[in-house]
């Protein structure tokens, strides 16, 4: 009996997985740039600029991911401006796309705080230098600012990324079968409910620890000339 | 008509997305001192490692941050709505299930989910405590309770109140994923309200908005008090 329900899950939540390594991977490539985005307005000098950063952030991490995902995929499609707009219905219409969406948004709010701070942690006297030595401001953010506070802010953003794999769980209720969402179907169908979790679970622990090693590893790529 | 702000305002949404709130906001407050208790208790076998009991709680606070809440609240539903049941027809209340029921597995599974992040909050909390100060404590030959009393628990709750607000902030926001069994918090209204207004851009705006409200007020309220607090460890 156990082993049939196992023989029987595993498939079902491993295709589940591939829906769930999508999003992830799909929504922290989209937000991981307009995290930096909104970092860079964040610090800049530009009063509109930073205000609205700020503002975005405030708004993003202030409310539940469940009610931005609603927001986008129930609320959206009711709007004539997005319903005429091709490109903005090709992407609200559809519940993965939508999940997409809206985690890449969320992730970035999360993101700009993270790489504001470590952009911030970079030393004044770098940047002076960065600039006597006659660099550009590309350049300058390029070379200098952004390799290091990277380094600062890659801890923190592992953190995040566990959150993201977290987060795709909630496009199970805007009907995209990833690993929660095939989960939820075989507890009501077997009723094996801990053995079902067991296994989903044990797939998002995998997930994540592999995520958490990637992030060690360039880390300590990142950091090696102070090992020695 | 195009919004539907009208149809919220007639169909006595408003008092129904008040009454969602204060669920919300209830569930909220109710998990988080059931977390914290959860918090003290599992940070501080983490932080003595207590031989059998330390593997546990590492066990817990791994699964609990590592898999994703909506599946944990799937686990703790679905696994007693039956047991629940059955009990509850056993005593003749077959009705049981919907009324206080969800309530309960709710505040339970945010507790649970709140709980483990508490544990990491207090377990660094305590590893930030001077060695020193617990040293003296015991040369001057006070007993294990007392230490805990004067020494452990006051600098331990000052230096866990700005990772305990985060949890809060955490706290509050998944609350929102009981809606998806079915307890009527300010979520689950406002998807309700949407549904039969067929206005769910208003709904669901309102009711990001009330969460953005809760969140941006709390906040503001530590904030207050944590100033106070450093006030007064400064005299």
């Amino acid at each position: 009996m156990d082993l049939d329900l196992i023989r029987q899950a595993v498939p079902v939540l491993l295709k589940g997985l591939n829906v769930t390594a999508m999003l992830t991977f799909l929504s922290v490539a989209i937000g991981f740039n307009l995290g930096l985005g909104l970092a860079i307005m964040r610090i800049s000098s530009n009063r509109f600029l930073s205000g609205f950063a700020k503002g975005y952030s405030t708004v993003f991490r202030g409310t539940p991911l469940l009610v931005q995902i609603f927001l986008f995929y129930y609320g959206l499609g009711q709007l004539p401006l997005v319903k005429d707009n091709a490109a903005l219905w090709w992407v609200v219409s559809d519940g993965a796309r939508c999940a997409v969406l809206a985690l890449a948004l969320n992730t970035a709010a999360y993101t700009s705080e993270i790489l504001r701070g470590g952009l911030m942690s970079v030393p004044a006297g770098l940047i002076e230098a960065a600039q006597a030595c006659g660099m550009s401001r590309v350049l300058r953010f390029r070379r200098i600012e952004f390799p290091l506070a990277i380094r600062q802010a890659l801890p923190a953003y592992g953190n995040e990324l566990v959150l993201t794999v977290k987060g795709t769980s909630l496009a199970s209720t805007i009907t995209v079968l990833e690993v929660t969402g095939y989960a939820k179907r075989l507890m009501s169908q077997t009723y094996a409910v801990f053995e079902i979790f067991a296994i989903a679970g044990a797939l998002y622990l995998v997930t994540n620890l592999i995520l958490i090693t990637l992030v060690r590893a360039l880390e300590r790529r990142l950091m090696r000339h102070q090992q020695r | 008509m195009e919004f539907g702000l009208l149809q919220v305002w007639e169909g006595g949404w408003v008092s129904a997305i008040m009454r969602g709130a204060a669920i919300t906001i209830a569930v909220a407050i109710a998990a988080m001192i059931g977390g914290f208790v959860v918090g003290i208790i599992c940070g501080l076998i983490k932080w003595g490692r207590i031989r059998p009991l330390t593997y546990i709680v590492d066990g817990y606070t791994a699964v609990i941050r590592g898999v994703p809440e909506l599946l944990i609240i799937y686990l703790l539903f679905f696994s007693s709505v039956e047991f629940v049941t059955r009990v509850a027809t056993a005593f003749g209340y077959a009705g049981l299930a919907d009324s206080g029921y969800a309530f309960v597995i709710a505040v339970i599974a945010i507790g649970a989910i709140s709980g483990a992040y508490s544990t990491e909050v207090v377990r660094g909390a305590l590893a930030a405590i001077p060695q020193g100060h617990i040293e003296a404590a015991r040369a001057l030959g006070l007993p294990g309770p007392r230490i805990f009393r004067r020494i452990i628990a006051p600098q331990m709750l000052r230096i866990a109140i700005p990772g305990m607000n985060n949890v809060w902030q955490v706290t509050i926001k998944d609350t929102a994923l009981v809606s998806v069994v079915g307890l009527q918090e300010l979520m689950r209204t406002a998807f309700i309200g949407a549904n039969t207004t067929r206005h769910p851009f208003i709904f669901y705006l309102i009711a990001a908005v009330v969460y953005l409200a809760i969140t941006l007020v709390s906040q503001t309220g530590i904030d207050q008090a944590e100033r106070l607090l450093r006030l007064r460890s400064r005299k």
